[in-house]
């Protein structure tokens, strides 16, 4: 059987490993971005001299061979469903018996009058980052357009070069859609540390031609203000790249939509990742999370459908991270950027404002709902444990060392959380366990 | 697909922030050091040699302090890689190879012709740049310098003062912190001051040099078991017998005991010299390591056949120079046996672990036993032939060859020298056998591993790419694995370095012998999901 997988992210790539561990299909990988499979989060060092292209790569150029995944890199430009067959931008076309459709994600653009000039794009491709260096040069100047996890990196980005920017946020505190009102706080007062001019509350109206087709300034919409620039960054979101699938019988709506197999409405077409949308998401979950541990999951999903070892999708306890100029986040569980009504809230936040531990708890159970961290790495095993079990707030208080993730001799601000925690929740607790590895794994594994 | 040229060879940098004026003067005061070192060791002295001596060395110190301040004081703190791979000097540019050469030549005159140093021969006394030592060594010997209390002198500055610039390099980092005063403080007192001001308090015991280094240990120490030195320790009284068997006890059981509890970090990147300079001055260096399988490969077999080579070499040594008449209460046909015994021993105690750790293997066990067994049975012909020299060559042939191209060659010419081509580890590496050792103990028996956090790896590469072992820590990190590698000398910087808190070093005894277990991992289904290393 030939399995053809178009798109070379770690949605298909997933794919494509897995169904080589489960069986001795013919694999094939197409894509049009890159030769090899690279690591997308990792295109911001890339810029910053972090790491150059090579070391994005996670695996060796020989592991394709050794595998036996066979790699094309070309573009598709139509699929003919019913033939089974792949017109390819150059070549003659590519038969399959499965298709794994894994196109990822394209940069949003809202209709901005210049959106399409010379010095503007997303961040989203390796295209995208080598048109910021190749405008890097002389730069005085960029304007960046939407405050998520994107825009964020593409500032320290610029900045790792000492470039002034200026990022335009449309919320009036930065990514408050998604973090709590104080987390969200927190990192806008980074931002601006880190000499970024973050705009709150502002948008774009338009991007000025310089007359020869490039970028040379934005007008903003709520002040009015013109702003000189050489380079704009659309960093608005992103939507599933699937404009060009929209006319075909493929059911797509924003995503491509997927039952719980991950199989489309078409017999023996998958998706998977950025470009698929879940008919039936999970309670509480959106039915298109475009990130890198849903692509990871969704492809070894597909992979196991396609063998024919029928599994359903289940992405688990909620988790994500990230990483905003110098602090860390992360999060298991439930914790939305608006406390909903059936869940209460715990914050503690270290003096230095930098760190910060947010506890939510079902408001009458007290079961324990999500975990945010800031500057403070937490357990993902242990929290995720705690959230599936229902584990009531008070045992997690006494036990919160066990989560604890920080390096050796890092301090865990013990005592000044309990006092916090003790008081916000009014539940009176000893700490029980240490920082210790061994209580840990006891813990997981009984 | 274009390809990102080279910015470490391009002499516009594209990272302007990396190098502001303030900066740039730092480098300059550092440089006036150097330079008035170098002037005195080509004649031209403009004060006292002891004047100059402090001068260049308090400039080169205050250049590196004030570099240090007004590099990473300007910025926040937090992880430090912009640019690295745009400069020139640390990524394999034009100054990186300059430098590289600079220092193999300065290695090669080290080890072979310090007569170009400067070194008086024959008891003369010292010119060029050895002789501007010779103040410092008057005050701890009373008497001039020798290449070796230079190059000693140098080895404890460059660890200091680029200890201070890692400490503020990583000051958000406790670990770090501690660990980099760690090997500061072992290289300024255990392996510098205390043998320096001991071997002056006692005369230099009439010239009968031992290694008085506190830490320093068999086989790295490949001297220790050397006629010389064994009679030159017996002959010192109280203080030459305590090294002795603090020695003894140190490879035998303080070491093991340490690996066991922590992993070969207590040792390779907390307490030893090599390591220590490997982590500080070499620190700009650390992502130039070689991370591929090939290199994998080379290095299990290259740093394995070292520790054998130097396993024989040692027995060779002892072997030749027992037979000496009655001067040792151990006898050749007493050490031949002990040796056979230990050697069946080592390999049996191997084969048990192998068999005992859940991802062991058989192969390892074939050829490791194999080894001790063949020297074993060698060294038995051998002695059955009543040869006055285990091997039938002489422990000096062996002694020699691995002195010249070990101890010499590899350590400090390719270990140091190298530095700017293949990363701060060359030796840690490939070359050095008391890493095989602990790297085979913190494999088979030690509580320590990198644990990695669930499903948080986003696959980025900044824990390989820092690794300066060359250890693939993403290869494991993204399936959830946790990370055991005899290699990993556990500097923790994979772990600082990752921008999604994947990475924890830690010691548990639960779990010693299944520490790759993937009881933890995240993954969809428990449905036969296993992990396969190299898949
Ligand atoms: C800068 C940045 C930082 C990020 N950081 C994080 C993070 O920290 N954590 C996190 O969870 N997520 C992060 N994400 C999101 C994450 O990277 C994506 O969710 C993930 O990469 C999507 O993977 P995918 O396999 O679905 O699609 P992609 O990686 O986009 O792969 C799709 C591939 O298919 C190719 N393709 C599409 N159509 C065709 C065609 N017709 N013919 C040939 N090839 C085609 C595309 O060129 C592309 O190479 C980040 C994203 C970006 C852009
Ligand atoms: S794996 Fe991590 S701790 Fe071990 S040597 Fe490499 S960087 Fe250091
Ligand atoms: S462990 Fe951390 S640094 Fe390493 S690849 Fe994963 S996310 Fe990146």
């Amino acid at each position: 059987m030939h399995i053809a997988i178009i798109g070379n992210g770690i949605s298909g790539i997933t794919t494509a490993r897995w169904v080589r561990k489960l069986s001795n299909h013919k694999i094939t990988v197409i894509s049009s971005e890159t030769e090899h499979f690279f690591s997308r989060t990792a295109l911001m060092y890339i810029y910053m001299g972090h790491m150059r292209f090579k070391e994005t790569k996670p695996y060796e150029d020989y592991f394709w061979e050794k595998n036996r995944i066979d790699l094309v890199y070309n573009h598709v430009d139509d699929i003919d469903f019913k033939g089974k067959s792949l017109t390819m931008k150059s070549g003659p076309a590519i038969k399959y018996d499965k298709l794994v459709l894994a196109l990822g994600s394209a940069t949003n653009k809202f209709g901005w009058p210049g959106q399409d000039l010379n010095k503007v794009a997303g961040l989203y491709s390796y295209d995208d980052v080598e048109n910021m260096e190749k405008h890097t040069p002389g730069l005085q100047r960029a304007v960046i357009v939407g405050g998520g996890l994107i825009g964020i990196e593409m500032a320290e980005m610029f900045r790792s070069r000492d470039i002034p920017v200026t990022m335009l946020v449309r919320e009036s505190s930065y990514w408050n859609n998604v973090l709590p009102e104080e987390e969200s706080a927190m990192i806008s007062r980074h931002i601006k540390s880190h000499h970024i001019d973050l705009r709150l509350a502002e948008e774009l109206e338009s991007i000025e031609d310089d007359g020869q087709g490039n970028a040379c300034a934005v007008k903003m919409k709520n002040s009015g203000e013109r702003m000189e620039c050489g380079y704009v960054g659309l960093t608005a979101g992103v939507h599933p790249n699937v404009r060009w699938l929209k006319e075909t019988e493929l059911n797509v709506e924003r995503g491509i939509v997927v039952d719980n197999h991950l199989e489309t409405n078409i017999k023996d077409v998958y998706a998977v990742g950025d470009c698929a949308q879940l008919a039936t998401p999970k309670p509480g979950r959106r039915n298109i999370e475009a990130i890198w541990y849903a692509g990871r999951m969704m492809g070894e999903t597909a992979a196991y459908n396609i063998c024919e070892k029928p599994i359903e999708y289940d992405p688990g306890v909620w988790f994500n991270s990230a990483k905003f100029l110098d602090i860390e986040y992360q999060v298991y569980g439930e914790v939305p950027g608006k406390l909903p009504e059936h869940l209460t809230t715990i914050y503690w936040e270290h003096p230095d404002g930098e760190k910060a531990i947010r506890i939510n708890y079902h408001s009458d159970s007290k079961k324990v709902a999500g975990f945010n961290l800031m500057g403070i790495r937490f357990r993902h095993e242990v929290c995720e444990k705690w959230i599936k079990d229902g584990t009531s707030l008070k045992v997690v208080l006494e036990n919160l060392n066990l989560a604890n993730f920080d390096p050796e001799f890092y301090d865990t601000y013990e005592e000044m959380i309990r006092k916090s925690f003790a008081q916000q929740s009014g539940i009176q607790y000893q700490v029980k366990s240490k920082r210790l590895m061994d209580r840990v794994t006891a813990f997981l594994k009984g | 697909m274009s390809n990102y040229i080279d910015k470490s060879l391009s002499i516009a940098n594209p990272n302007p922030h990396n190098l502001g004026l303030t900066e740039r003067l730092a480098i300059l005061v550092g440089l006036l050091g150097l330079t008035i070192a170098g002037l005195h060791a080509g004649g031209y002295s403009f004060f006292s040699t002891g004047t100059t001596f402090t001068v260049s060395f308090s400039l080169m110190g205050l250049g590196i302090l004030w570099y240090t301040i007004q590099y990473y004081g300007s910025k926040q703190a937090g992880i430090k890689n912009d640019g690295v791979w745009f400069s020139s000097l640390a990524s394999r540019g034009v100054i990186g190879w300059i430098l590289g050469i600079v220092i193999t030549g300065f290695y090669v005159l080290l080890y072979w012709h310090p007569e170009i140093l400067g070194m008086g021969k024959d008891g003369g006394a010292n010119g060029g740049i050895i002789s501007l030592f010779d103040p410092l060594s008057e005050i701890f010997h009373g008497k001039p310098a020798s290449q070796w209390f230079m190059y000693g002198t140098m080895y404890t500055f460059a660890i200091f003062f680029f200890g201070i610039k890692f400490i503020y390099k990583y000051r958000h980092n406790k670990y770090q912190i501690i660990r980099t005063l760690s090997v500061m403080f072992f290289q300024l007192f255990l392996a510098y001051l205390i043998p320096e001001i001991l071997s002056g308090l006692n005369g230099g015991f009439d010239g009968k040099w031992f290694d008085m280094d506190l830490k320093n240990q068999w086989p790295l120490d490949y001297d220790f078991a050397q006629k010389w030195h064994i009679d030159n320790m017996l002959s010192a009284g109280t203080i030459g017998w305590f090294f002795f068997i603090w020695s003894l006890l140190l490879v035998f059981v303080v070491s093991p005991f340490l690996t066991y509890k922590y992993g070969k970090r207590w040792y390779c990147s907390w307490v030893c010299g090599c390591g220590g300079l490997a982590e500080t001055a070499g620190d700009p260096w650390r992502h130039l390591s070689d991370k591929s399988m090939t290199a994998w490969k080379i290095e299990r077999w290259m740093i394995h056949a070292v520790l054998l080579f130097s396993f024989v070499m040692t027995i060779a040594v002892i072997y030749s120079y027992l037979g000496d008449g009655a001067q040792y209460s151990l006898t050749r046909n007493g050490f031949t046996i002990i040796m056979i015994i230990l050697l069946l021993i080592l390999a049996a105690a191997y084969a048990f672990l192998q068999k005992k750790n859940k991802d062991g293997n058989q192969n390892k066990i074939y050829l490791a036993s194999g080894s001790a067994i063949l020297i074993a049975v060698l060294l038995g012909i051998n002695w059955a032939f009543g040869s006055g020299n285990a091997y039938f060559l002489g422990g000096e042939t062996f002694k020699g060859v691995y002195g010249f191209y070990i101890g010499a060659l590899f350590s400090g010419v390719i270990g140091v020298g190298f530095y700017p081509l293949m990363g701060s580890r060359v030796w840690c590496r490939f070359g050095c056998p008391m890493a095989a050792i602990l790297g085979l103990q913190q494999k088979l028996f030690s509580k320590f591993r990198i644990t990695t956090n669930g499903g948080q790896c986003i696959s980025c590469g900044n824990c390989s790419t820092y690794c300066e072992m060359g250890i693939d820590v993403r290869s494991y990190a993204q399936k959830g694995q946790n990370i055991v590698r005899a290699s990993c000398v556990g500097c923790g910087i994979c772990s600082a370095v990752c921008p999604r808190g994947v990475l924890r070093l830690e010691n548990g005894s639960e779990d010693i012998f299944s520490k790759t277990d993937d009881y933890k991992t995240i993954h969809i289904s428990d449905e036969g999901v296993k992990i396969d290393l190299l898949a």
